[in-house]
């Protein structure tokens, strides 16, 4: 269990942290999702003890660790570059937490082989990090995070220098990873789709304070705020309404309490299709539709249709 | 085609009048009369005593800057400190400054009436090991701190989550990266010890057998028109430098591979 109460973190003139408050259950895998420069990767770092707070108090285990350092802590940290030892092969880099505590020959070897086998590097022990795959390296450096058996696993942008297609598959595995080893876990991203799909529950931070934390379904159906609600997902806006685009219906006559646009473009996503409308005041939409929706209604660029919305979100303020 | 062989003749050319014609007229005169006499030119009591000097010096002087020259880099990357600016440029002051500067301001420093006066240090080893040091001072620390920045922090800080100490990180993340650059900086300064006069020349008093480098001593036998024992002992010199060349290009392969 991870608790951070009242963090603040000042660089210079700049405030990273506000005065955030934060608490990860034992056992669960929590995202910190904001866009870069919202303190998302500042707070992972002051848990870790990489990071003095200006002010606040962190607490692992019910155990506070404000004061200690990193080493003291019993974290495990992932970087986004890997952080590789470039000079030792992947079983050296694996090991070294182990060899620092001076654990005895035949549990580091057992242990390393045992960790290689479940990040799939079982047979790459003796390459060096340049010898390996952007993926294959970020492997590396989960499992020489998990060989020390930390406490808590913190991970910054562990997907975000690799390609879309491995970074999918990672992200999975690491869900995978998480429900056999249950160790409390958290992700720093600013890809949406990563925590909804990897997290149990998302803090969505933006300018150093936290907008919202709830699990992923519930953000995205009942969003805070007018950040969080654009943030997790595209959205249009109409008037003082926020939509979804899948919210949206196009009719091909008029209807009432519907408004008229022109379909400027189609974008065709597979099984989805992406309509771009604008309207005759100039206001950009879209709507996103499936092939038979799109089919039935004979859709054309140039076309006009009329728009309605099924369901919108309206903030107080 | 002819642009590249026109270019490679201009390069070689420019070379061969600057560096080999000089060094291989002074092999040819070293060993004009046949290798007997050019021995016995290096082989005198004044001879030996030099080069024994020499490499006394540069002995005490290279360990001393490497291990100098490796904090001052960690110091200049790791630490933000008050003055760090200031620091990064005096270390480079060395390969600006006259040497001759160097041995005049240890003269006024430790000589009669200077603030450090009467301690043996003039004219003794002392003062040349520390004239050796102050000119070779840049060369470690120069190799290191490119290194340094380029790995940057994040490896140390991995070590450091994995519950490694300052020392234990250094000694197995940050030295491993850095010592081929610490070892090239070494060469280049070891080179820079063995060859230099200037400064050595102002403090040691040049007496025969006592304070004689062999740099002066080649000095010293052609001004004593021993032109054969001056030319053996230059010999020696650039045998030393070759090899230290040689060492370079040893080591650089490994620095690039890294």
């Amino acid at each position: 269990m991870i608790e951070a109460r009242g963090i603040v973190k000042r660089f210079g003139d700049f405030t990273a942290l506000d005065s955030v408050s934060v608490e990860v259950e034992a056992g669960s895998l929590t995202a910190l999702l904001g866009p870069s420069g919202s303190g998302k990767s500042t707070l992972l770092r002051v848990i870790a003890g990489l990071e003095r707070p200006d002010a606040g108090q962190v607490c692992l285990e019910r155990r506070d660790v404000t004061a200690l350092a990193p080493q003291q802590r019993g974290v495990g940290f992932v970087f986004q570059h890997y952080a590789a030892f470039k000079h030792m092969t992947v079983w050296e880099n694996v090991a070294f937490g182990l060899k620092i505590r001076r654990r005895p020959r035949a549990e580091v070897k057992h242990r390393v082989g045992e960790l290689l086998e479940l990040v799939q590097l079982a047979r790459l022990g003796d390459r060096y990090p340049a010898q390996l795959s952007g993926g294959q390296r970020q492997r590396m450096g989960l499992a020489r995070a998990l060989a020390v058996d930390p406490k808590v696993l913190l991970l910054d942008e562990p997907f975000g220098a690799l390609d879309a297609r491995v970074r999918k598959e990672l992200r999975a595995w690491l869900r995978r990873l998480h429900d056999e080893t249950h160790t409390t876990t958290v992700i720093v991203t600013h890809d949406q789709e990563e925590a909804m799909e990897v997290a149990d529950r998302v803090v969505v931070m933006n300018g150093g304070r936290i907008e919202q934390t709830a699990p992923p379904r519930e953000l995205y159906d009942h969003p805070a705020n007018e950040f969080v609600m654009s943030f997790v997902g595209p959205v249009n806006r109409l008037g003082d309404a926020f939509i979804r685009p899948h919210d949206i219906e196009l009719l091909v006559e008029p209807n009432g309490a519907t408004q008229e646009a022109m379909v400027q473009r189609l974008v065709h996503l597979g099984f989805e299709v992406r309509v771009e409308l604008v309207r005759d005041d100039g206001e950009v939409l879209s709507a996103q539709l499936t092939r038979e929706q799109v089919e039935a209604l004979e859709l054309q660029r140039g076309q006009i249709v009329y728009v309605r919305p099924m369901r919108q979100t309206v903030f107080a303020d | 085609m002819i642009g590249r062989y026109v270019l490679r003749f201009a390069a070689l050319g420019y070379i061969a009048a600057l560096l080999a014609t000089p060094v291989g007229y002074v092999f040819g005169k070293t060993f004009g009369h046949g290798f007997w006499p050019a021995w016995h030119g290096v082989a005198t009591p004044d001879a030996v005593h030099a080069l024994k000097l020499t490499l006394i010096i540069a002995a005490i002087a290279v360990p001393a800057n490497t291990i100098f020259g490796v904090l001052a880099a960690l110091a200049i990357v790791r630490h933000r400190f008050p003055g760090a600016g200031i620091f990064n440029a005096v270390v480079d002051l060395p390969l600006a400054l006259s040497p001759v500067v160097v041995g005049l301001a240890l003269l006024l420093l430790y000589g009669r009436g200077g603030w450090l006066g009467g301690h043996h240090v003039l004219f003794a080893l002392p003062g040349m090991v520390l004239a050796t040091m102050l000119v070779c001072l840049p060369f470690v620390v120069r190799e290191v701190v490119p290194v340094l920045r380029e790995i940057g922090t994040e490896q140390e800080q991995a070590a450091a989550t994995l519950g490694a100490s300052a020392l234990q990180t250094f000694v197995r993340v940050t030295w491993p990266a850095i010592r081929w650059a610490t070892a090239f900086g070494v060469v280049l300064g070891t080179a820079r010890a063995l060859g230099e006069f200037g400064a050595v020349s102002v403090v040691s008093g040049r007496l025969a057998e006592q304070t004689e480098t062999l740099t002066l001593y080649v000095q010293d036998r052609y001004q004593a028109f021993d032109e054969t024992g001056a030319y053996a002992s230059a010999v020696v010199l650039a045998l030393i430098a070759v090899t230290t060349l040689l060492l370079m290009t040893a080591l650089k392969p490994k620095e690039e591979t890294r």
